[in-house]
């Protein structure tokens, strides 16, 4: 009984918190309001007793807000990031699409028939799930990690505007290179 | 290696734990009064350093800026003794402990994490140009050190096969862990430092910039953050009992003793070590974090990992 109304009270703030990502005006309250929201995610993944999946979800969530801010400054610039701002953008299409997608959704979740259940969960949910990701899933994942590896390092490079050839000269042969942030091991 | 070697006490001995964080955290204000005033050459001891900035802060008026995000700031500034207080809830006091968690290691790991969002929105919150600032060294010094320290407490983690902390206490047994990983506990009180904006990884409250993050914090919002410090400090001692140091084992003593003892040299250590150690320049810090710290600690890891397939 405690654990649904924890779970059910855990939902609202989520989602609560999830909205106040549109509702604030400053990018550091959205941030953070996200955070909350997927800390709130991450209590009732405990409480479906996936003690690893619940405490991972919360680490993950809270150091990619921090990274985000990193990245506030790092892409946007100071003023932008650090001013008041509106945290929605081309409304009439977003809430057309949101809408859309919400009701899509909803329905999916009302009208398909659930099937009842078959079995009892594992002693360890965690360790089966990792066997049901992992295993017959390995080459998958492995290669997903590969690419989204990638695709931060390719939008870095993209994003960057000094190339190698900026740090290294037209020959790639200085050395030690040219930044403009020296590194502490004097490469 | 047997778990129910760890009792859950209630919750109503929680306060206790507090308690106990809250005199480490007084021992170790203490400490570095003494040797504040030793620093400076002062014929008195020291001791009261502490108290004396206790009843300055709770006498201070609040200092306001303008357009300050005062709730973000306050979430910040009296984060991280909440921080310290949920580190140490998995933390065993030999047999006894707050909460079993089969994963408190990962546990750990999530709480010192917060360390970010709170030192940076203690920074953000003010609406000031130098505490911003500090809050941006703050999450600079946290690229560096934070894979390093997760990575280090993977080594006992894999050494005893558990991410329960009593667990990992109890496979140290016949030999502690600090002994046959000596990289993995370095990179640890690494972190632990870090996570309290401690000495080498004060740059982000430093002089250069007025005080950095706490440059605009008075009263009580000041001692909340300076005394969540030295809670953080704490806690991150204490946790390296059980992870590095053998738990509750040693002679004459009972357990309990032991680890409170242990707790008490490594915080000692630490607080020591602040005006030991120079101050690591954030920019130049990410730089050996990732080239020379994560390595090292990778081959510790994997040597662990070794070590333990082949005697397991």
């Amino acid at each position: 009984m405690l654990t649904h109304i924890a779970f059910w009270v855990l939902a609202v703030a989520a989602v609560l918190a999830g909205a106040a990502v549109f509702w604030v005006n400053s990018m550091a309250r959205a941030s953070y309001a996200l955070a909350v929201s997927f800390i709130a995610v991450g209590v009732q993944v405990l409480l479906l007793q996936q003690n690893y999946i619940g405490v991972v979800t919360i680490l993950m969530m809270v150091m990619e807000m921090a990274v985000m801010a990193v990245y506030m400054v790092m892409f946007m610039g100071m003023n932008p990031a650090l001013m008041p701002m509106s945290m929605v953008h081309d409304k009439r299409h977003a809430r057309a699409v949101a809408i859309g997608v919400f009701v899509a959704l909803a329905a999916g979740a009302l009208l398909v028939p659930w099937p009842a259940r078959r079995g009892a969960p594992a002693d360890d949910v965690t360790a089966a799930l990792g066997e049901e990701l992992m295993g017959p899933k390995m080459l998958v994942m492995a290669a997903v990690g590969v690419v989204m590896a990638v695709t931060i390092v390719a939008g870095v490079v993209l994003a960057a505007h000094r190339s190698r050839y900026d740090r290294f000269g037209d020959d790639l042969r200085r050395r030690p290179a040219n930044d403009p942030q020296p590194g502490g091991v004097g490469r | 290696m047997s778990d129910s070697a760890i009792t859950t006490v209630s919750a109503g001995w929680a306060t206790v734990a507090a308690g106990l964080l809250g005199l480490l955290a007084i021992a170790a204000a203490m400490l570095d009064g003494v040797l504040r005033t030793r620093a400076a050459g002062a014929r008195s001891l020291g001791l009261s350093v502490p108290v004396g900035e206790v009843a300055r802060l709770l006498r201070q008026r609040r200092r306001t800026t303008v357009a300050a995000d005062r709730l973000l700031w306050r979430i910040g500034g009296a984060g991280l003794l909440v921080m310290a207080l949920m580190i140490i809830t998995v933390v065993p006091l030999d047999r006894w402990t707050l909460v079993d968690l089969d994963v408190g290691v990962v546990w750990f790991n999530a709480m010192d994490v917060l360390a970010w969002a709170f030192v940076w929105l203690t920074g953000w919150g003010a609406n000031s140009a130098h505490s911003l600032v500090g809050g941006y060294r703050f999450l600079a010094h946290g690229l560096g050190y934070e894979l390093p320290l997760m990575f280090a407490l993977v080594a006992p983690a894999v050494a005893a096969s558990s991410l329960n902390v009593g667990a990992v206490a109890a496979a140290q047994d016949d030999l502690w862990f600090v002994v046959w990983m000596p990289v993995a506990f370095l990179a640890y009180c690494l972190g632990a430092v870090a996570i309290a904006v401690w000495g080498p990884f004060s740059p982000a409250l430093g002089a250069d910039i007025a005080g950095g993050v706490t440059a605009e914090l008075s009263g009580v919002d000041r001692l909340l953050f300076v005394g969540g410090r030295y809670a953080v400090l704490a806690a991150g001692a204490a946790f390296a009992v059980p992870m590095f140091l053998g738990g509750g084992a040693g002679p004459l003593l009972p357990g309990w003793a032991w680890v409170l003892v242990k707790t008490a040299a490594v915080l000692g250590v630490f607080v020591w070590l602040r005006r030991r150690l120079p101050a690591v320049r954030p920019d130049l810090f990410m730089e050996f974090g990732w080239v020379v710290l994560l390595p090292a600690v990778l081959v510790q890891d994997l040597i662990v990992a070794v070590i333990a397939v082949g005697s397991g």
